[in-house]
């Protein structure tokens, strides 16, 4: 059958001001408090998922465990521009957002292993993750289904008539699944406040995005919808703050949907049980030499005499120290309560 | 020869309908392709368009005739050299008038005299205890009955809103969003793009935040496109997230088979979602339990499948007066007591069950029917209790019949009252095919009464 749709009327918000078509930004130079905090995320979360694999190695962990190193600027820079109440949602790839937005090491660590303490009572496991209190929606094991959702949590703001915005992250991969491009209609026809973040990492699990992608330039995938998008270096973290700066401003101003593409690269294959034959040693190593987004800010820091090398060791232990309280949390905290099995399916 | 012009069926699922206007007076020439009249559909209204020539000679049927049937001649069309003294000559049916506007979305709006499953005769029904005695009781449809539900709820929370496709300035593609435009703007009646996964998806996420979602399905053959945000996304949240978040959504809308839509309109989703832990699956009958379980899945904190079906849109039953009319999901119905053997159905089943118990009764055997209402969580309680008064058991209901309602229900009283049985369980499904086009056809893929009654007698061995 053919039925026309309507058009929705779509409220445009009073404080709505026409901005232009937004271009990359410039990475603006942080300030040392803002470098240094940058540093500290960005290790936490490398430091976690290198933690993360050891323990998938010695079996506390089970099932799929898909690591977030080497993309870590992308989370971290993307929560430098965000205020209370904006809200995150992810695909599997999800333990950097979580310690990105605040969430306790201990938290995610012991749901990756199963135990009572983890943020979802251990029900949920590395690939569904949530928390209500930092207004983090998952943690989504279906590739693509987030950005559905991710736009229902803008259709809520918008609803709701508040600032938040929805950070909707997706990778290279969800970016051909159909819902995708339902989503983007939405977004654009209501101007709901969603920010579509695209980690292209340049690979869908095994495949290249050359091999899976008609068009490979992901900032112009909402070109149909009218939905402006710009391509950011995801290895810097200025960068990636400048164009989340922009993006959120773009969103609260009223003007609907934006895509920020990230040029970002992941180190490890694509789950614990990849051994990433599609790609050549030498490409992952010139990605770690030449671009890694901790390294950079870690040369800045020194460069600029913000910091010495005892201070950032002294960063180090730190954050080696979060890791191994929460490594050791999830792995003597016990299992679930076997009652646990009936709970939380209805309210 | 004058020609008689007759009302036609503009729906799958229309048997009458209301003459609202003549657009032609007695006496004005009528070419093929004029607008002649226009005419209220069980959805919407259509202009009904000439396909002979001739004069208007007389109007059978006034303007604001209300409930005229398919088929009836409605005016009489005089051709060259004709008066209005021939009227009455052995006049020459007309070829049914066709439609100018498709308005009716899943219907190639032709001339078919549909001739779906007929009112329910006049059952007694036991009384309701959720229904106060005395309640003053008003007819309504079905279609009626769900509007008001969520037009109540809709006046009583600010967080509920309905969001599809055709809800808004359509009115509903059938007619059951009616008027909720106007009583509440399109911040909180969304019309949609085609697009079914997607906007699942946003009323989900919308869901998630804490905002309560009346998402509509066309149909529920069009939420094979969504049924991944309903069971991975809606479903599964809350137990994902330890409790911390779920999705109080409704997913409503026709399902099962409409009259002459064939295989990919016609499917009933009640054992498909009844599989899924996490949802609540609804499929009501009567108007009054639309309007009371309509309400109560509204204000459901979790995700609610609420199955309708497109004949019962327009069948009419009492609905108790009442400010705030609430029933419970998940507690079966009792339509008639009876000792003799059950009759467990739901949703449009119920019709196949109400008439089989009238001839029963007529045979001297006394059937008590139960109308399950809520299909996931099943009333066991109800089944049972009745199962070890009358010893036997059959069910009835229209979807497909491997892993059917009806198998799930026999199954489980077989292993919790196997030793009340005096006889197998019955179950009387669809038949195992595709929903097939032609009319003899699809009757035949479809329950019906016979089966019904000969089940009963197998079972009390008459």
């Amino acid at each position: 059958m053919a039925t026309a749709a309507k058009k929705a009327p779509a409220k445009s918000r009073s404080d709505s001001k026409s901005l232009s078509a937004p271009v990359t930004p410039k990475p603006v130079d942080f300030t040392k408090e803002q470098d240094l905090a940058a540093y500290r995320e960005m290790l936490l979360i490398r430091r976690f998922e290198e933690k993360a694999g050891q323990l998938y190695g010695m079996g506390f962990i089970g099932g799929f465990c898909h690591l977030y190193i080497g993309q870590e600027a992308v989370v971290t820079g993307l929560q430098m521009s965000l205020i209370e109440g904006d809200q995150m949602i992810t695909a599997y790839r999800d333990h950097g957002h979580m310690l990105a937005m605040g969430l306790s090491a201990r938290g995610v660590m012991a749901e990756l292993t199963g135990r009572r303490g983890g943020l979802s009572k251990g029900k949920g496991g590395s690939m569904h993750m949530f928390s209500k209190e930092k207004h983090f929606y998952g943690g989504h094991g279906i590739v693509g289904a987030q950005v559905s959702l991710g736009t229902g949590l803008a259709f809520a703001n918008r609803y709701r008539e508040n600032p938040n915005v929805s950070v909707t992250y997706f990778g290279d991969g969800a970016a051909n699944q159909g819902q995708v491009y339902e989503s983007f209609n939405m977004a654009a026809l209501w101007k709901l406040p969603v920010i579509y973040v695209i980690e292209n990492n340049r690979y869908a699990m095994g495949t290249a995005v050359t091999r899976a992608s008609a068009e490979t330039d992901f900032s112009q995938r909402g070109v149909s919808f009218k939905i402006p998008g710009i391509k950011v270096d995801g290895m810097d973290v200025r960068a990636v703050k400048a164009a989340g700066d922009l993006a959120t401003e773009w969103c609260r101003s009223g003007n609907g949907p934006m895509i920020l593409e990230m040029e970002t690269y992941r180190y490890r294959g694509h789950s614990m049980s990849d051994p990433a034959k599609y790609r050549s040693k030498d490409e992952v190593q010139k990605m770690r030499s030449e671009h890694d987004p901790i390294e950079q800010v870690k040369a800045r820091l020194i460069a600029k005499k913000w910091a010495s090398e005892d201070d950032l060791k002294a960063v180090d232990k730190d954050v080696r120290d979060i890791v191994a309280d929460a490594a050791d949390f999830a792995q003597t905290d016990p299992e679930p309560d076997a009652s646990e099995l009936w709970t939380d399916i209805l309210i | 020869m004058p020609i008689e012009i007759l009302m036609p069926a503009l729906s799958p699922t229309m048997e009458e309908g209301n003459l609202s206007k003549w657009l032609k007076n007695e006496g004005d020439k009528i070419v093929a392709g004029d607008v002649i009249a226009e005419i209220e559909t069980d959805k919407a209204t259509m202009e009904v368009e000439a396909v002979d020539e001739g004069t208007l000679g007389k109007v059978l049927i006034a303007a604001g005739t209300e409930g005229v049937k398919v088929n009836t001649p409605i005016a009489v069309l005089l051709q060259d050299g004709e008066s209005a003294a021939d009227i009455g000559k052995g006049a020459a049916p007309a070829k049914a008038e066709a439609p100018a506007a498709a308005a009716a979305p899943a219907a190639a709006a032709g001339p078919v005299a549909a001739t779906p499953v007929a009112a329910a005769p006049k059952t007694e029904v036991a009384a309701d205890p959720d229904i106060p005695a005395g309640t003053e009781m008003v007819s309504t449809t079905v279609r009626e009955a769900l509007r008001d539900a969520m037009a109540e709820e809709m006046r009583r929370d600010g967080d509920v809103f309905i969001m599809g496709e055709e809800v808004a300035e359509y009115q509903g593609a059938y007619k059951i969003t009616q008027g909720l435009l106007q009583e509440f703007g399109p911040r909180r009646v969304v019309d949609t793009p085609i697009t079914e996964h997607g906007f699942a998806g946003v009323g989900v996420g919308a869901a998630m935040t804490g905002l309560k979602p009346i998402v509509e399905f066309m149909t529920f053959n069009f939420a094979m496109q969504a049924i991944d945000q309903i069971v991975n996304s809606a479903a599964k949240t809350l137990y994902m997230s330890g409790g911390q978040m779920g999705a109080p959504i409704v997913f409503r809308g026709p399902s099962g088979a409409a009259a002459r839509v064939a295989a990919q309109h016609s499917q009933c989703y009640a054992a498909w979602y009844s599989h899924i832990p996490g949802l609540k699956v609804v499929m009501p009958y009567s108007a009054a339990d639309a309007k009371g379980l309509l309400k109560a899945a509204i204000r459901d904190p979790n995700p609610v499948i609420f199955l309708e079906n497109e004949i019962l849109y327009g069948h009419s039953f009492d609905v108790p007066k009442l400010d705030d009319f609430v029933l419970p999901i998940g507690k079966a119905r009792m339509h008639k007591t009876g000792k003799d053997v059950t009759i467990v159905s739901f949703g449009i089943g119920m019709t196949y069950a109400i008439k089989a118990e009238a001839e029963l009764r007529g045979m001297g055997i006394d059937a008590e029917i139960i109308d399950l209402r809520t299909i996931r969580p099943l009333d066991f309680d109800t089944i049972i209790a009745s199962v070890k008064k009358t010893n036997r058991l059959i069910v009835v209901e229209e979807g497909f019949p491997q892993s059917s309602v009806g198998d799930h229900i026999a199954n489980q009283v077989s292993q919790r009252a196997f030793d009340h049985l005096d006889a197998p369980v019955i179950t009387i499904a669809g038949k195992d095919v595709p929903m097939p086009y032609a009319a003899n056809l699809e009757k035949l893929a479809l329950p019906n009464v016979g089966e019904v009654i000969e089940a009963v007698k197998a079972v009390t061995y008459r």
